[in-house]
């Protein structure tokens, strides 16, 4: 089968420190990472390969540097490897990104399964995993936890819900985005290492997508970033650092009556 | 779509280098130059700039008829004929801009056999409530409840429309809005509108929480948004409120899914919804041990409250997942939020921060939890935690 996997990379939010004088995100020397949901597709689509025969293919858009996502993609058992870069993508909301990265699927051709992360840990907005299945007009199940099964035409899946679960079955090609539990992520044996280091990557731009040009990056986008400011500093709390029989008490008077509301 | 600094306007200040997330601008002889390589055209600078030297060119399509869209609209979740909690939130906020655009307030309900709920709608401060009552639409699949919306959509033309960030809801707006072709937003901590212009002003934490961006569709209709559960009050209840239930039907080849429902499995649990919780009581790294959690449950249980932690503690294998507050695990707005032997990790931080009140105890009094702290107790959780939960016990008289 052939198996599709799509990533981000972002920046690294373990170790992103707040500077305390000014309350702001300290930037300087924090690496790019692949975005943790993805690295639970990738891990589904390399068990997928193992379980069923045929190929992973991994995906990214962004800039050159994100090379390093894809081979890091490619040690842990993808195949082949992909990057959607051009200038003409900067900007992208998450309608244009959606548009891209279809335009950059059909390019790649035949598919049985994509499977995306359930939202990126920068941009938190779980749409374009739905975007890409609606472009390319395939059937979607966000969320799963579970892949129960995989027929030549069909997939039976758990996709999470507020309460628990729900068993679905969908027809193939499909698009699924993954959660945590779904499985527990390889770290990348040496011949997978050896692998990345000698994989040729494939980059596609915007004339390889054959992409209409008022539908990509900024142009595309249909939301703008109209202000960035930075939030009110929270004041500064009461902090207690006397005898902790003292401290409690204070607390708990603080608080009693408004629990009690 | 270009991004430029107008060379002689440009002072050399440097505000724009301090501005830029992606360290993408840099100064060259007193003049600000750009990295297009790390440049997103996030448009921080262009906001940062007092000089007006950095000009961003937007030539975007538009919807046609623009101005023929009117009225605010809500999705009404509902789930086993249960309309979500998430749903009244969003009427309560979407009366408010329905109010101040002065146009009406629309509530859209698909569903089998839930026209008693679309009364329930009105009540909460829908003035049209636009129902699809069919079989096929008893539970929530990806293609008919999108053919669904986008087919009232196009008929209707609302100007905004604002869906709960539930599972359900983030799956069915993706696929809408790529339908529509219009923008849509995610997660909104602040919603409100521009008057003269009839512009939805979605404001979100960006880039990691220390920022906020205010986005909007300027030339795109419906402007779409989802907010997430607990960011705004319930609309009150009134049940004398009038008005208008309007029944559309489909064709039935829209009801078409490829994908079905096998089974719904629900999965109990004892504890206290985590995100429906006023108070939550969170362990971290400083628990040590999972048979520790015990100290926090209790306090929880006099509370009553649910129990939360930090990744730490998940990653350590000492609380399931499910209880994960945080960037990578649920997102929580109590009323009171005590953080026992939590650091405080901006990945932690941005999942609980909008809590009314926040408590943190830790033996470091430069832990950075300690910055978002309402009151905070430095000292000992394995000494402060029991005599909280026996102190609570007396004063709340348990």
């Amino acid at each position: 089968m052939n198996i599709i996997v799509c990533i981000k990379q972002v920046p690294d939010t373990t170790q992103v420190k707040i500077d305390p004088e000014t309350n702001t995100l300290i930037r300087e020397g924090v690496d790019s990472v692949i975005n943790p949901f993805d690295m639970y597709a990738i891990e589904e689509g390399v068990r997928l390969k193992e379980k069923h025969g045929g190929k992973v293919s991994v995906l990214t858009m962004g800039p050159p540097q994100a090379e390093s996502a894809l081979k890091e993609a490619v040690s842990m058992g993808c195949d082949e490897a992909y990057l959607v870069s051009d200038r003409a993508f900067a900007g992208s909301d998450t309608l244009a990104t959606g548009y891209t990265l279809a335009a950059a699927i059909k390019k790649i051709g035949e598919y049985d399964i994509i499977i995306c992360g359930k939202q990126a840990s920068d941009g938190d907005t779980a749409q374009v995993g739905p975007g890409i299945a609606t472009q390319l007009d395939i059937p979607q199940a966000t969320y799963v936890k579970k892949i129960e099964d995989v027929k030549e035409k069909t997939a039976v899946i758990e996709r999470s819900t507020e309460e628990g679960f729900e068993i679905l079955e969908t027809s193939l090609p499909c698009l699924i985005t993954v959660v945590k539990e779904i499985n527990e992520p390889r770290i990348p044996s040496l011949k997978g290492r050896m692998a990345a280091k000698k994989l040729q990557i494939k980059t596609l731009n915007a004339i390889d997508l054959d992409t209409e040009e008022d539908r990509l990056g900024l142009t595309g986008s249909p939301t703008w970033v109209s202000k960035v400011f930075t939030p009110p500093a929270r004041p500064r709390g009461e902090i207690y650092e006397t005898e902790p029989e003292e401290a409690t008490t204070k607390l708990v008077n603080e608080l009693k009556d408004r629990i009690l509301q | 779509m270009s991004i430029k600094i107008i060379k002689n306007k440009c002072t050399g200040c440097s505000l724009c280098v301090k501005a830029c997330p992606f360290a993408a601008i840099s100064m060259v002889s007193k003049k600000a130059v750009i990295d297009y390589d790390k440049c997103t055209l996030c448009s921080a600078c262009e906001e940062s700039c007092n000089f007006d030297a950095i000009e961003i060119k937007r030539e975007a399509s538009k919807t046609p008829h623009l101005e023929e869209y009117k009225g605010v609209w809500v999705f009404g979740e509902q789930k086993r004929g249960a309309v979500q909690p998430v749903v009244y939130e969003l009427l309560g906020k979407g009366r408010e801009l329905a109010d101040k655009l002065k146009t009406e307030l629309c509530c859209v309900l698909l569903g089998k056999d839930v026209k008693d709920k679309a009364k329930e709608l009105i009540h909460r401060g829908a003035d049209k409530v636009y129902l699809i009552d069919a079989p096929e639409l008893e539970h929530f699949l990806d293609e008919p409840y999108t053919n669904a919306l986008v087919n009232l959509v196009r008929k209707y033309r609302p100007e905004i429309l604002l869906c709960g960030a539930t599972f359900i809801g983030r799956s069915l707006v993706s696929r809408v809005a790529v339908k529509l072709h219009t923008g849509l937003t995610a997660d909104r901590t602040a919603l409100d509108v521009d008057e003269k212009e009839r512009f939805l002003l979605q404001t979100r934490p960006a880039f990691g929480g220390n920022i906020m961006a205010t986005i909007l569709s300027k030339n795109h209709r419906p402007q779409m948004a989802t907010v997430r559960h607990k960011v705004f009050k319930e609309s009150e209840l009134d049940t004398t409120r009038k008005g208008e239930i309007i029944e559309e039907t489909l064709s039935k080849s829209l009801y078409k899914s490829r994908t079905k429902i096998l089974d719904i499995v629900e999965e109990v649990t004892s504890t206290v919804n985590l995100t429906e919780a006023d108070i939550i009581v969170s362990g971290g790294r400083g628990i040590k041990a999972p048979e520790n959690f015990a100290m926090i449950e209790e306090l929880a249980k006099v509370l009553g409250g649910a129990v939360g932690s930090s990744r730490a503690a998940v990653d350590a294998g000492w609380i399931p997942y499910s209880h994960q507050v945080g960037q990578t695990g649920k997102t929580v707005c109590p009323k009171i939020y005590i953080a026992c032997g939590i650091s405080g990790q901006i990945q932690h931080l941005v999942g609980m921060q909008s809590a009314d009140i926040i408590i943190a105890i830790n033996q470091d009094p430069h832990a950075p939890i300690f910055g978002v702290a309402t009151f905070g107790i430095v000292g000992d959780v394995f000494q402060v935690v029991p005599l909280l939960t026996r102190k609570f016990k007396e004063a709340l008289n348990k």
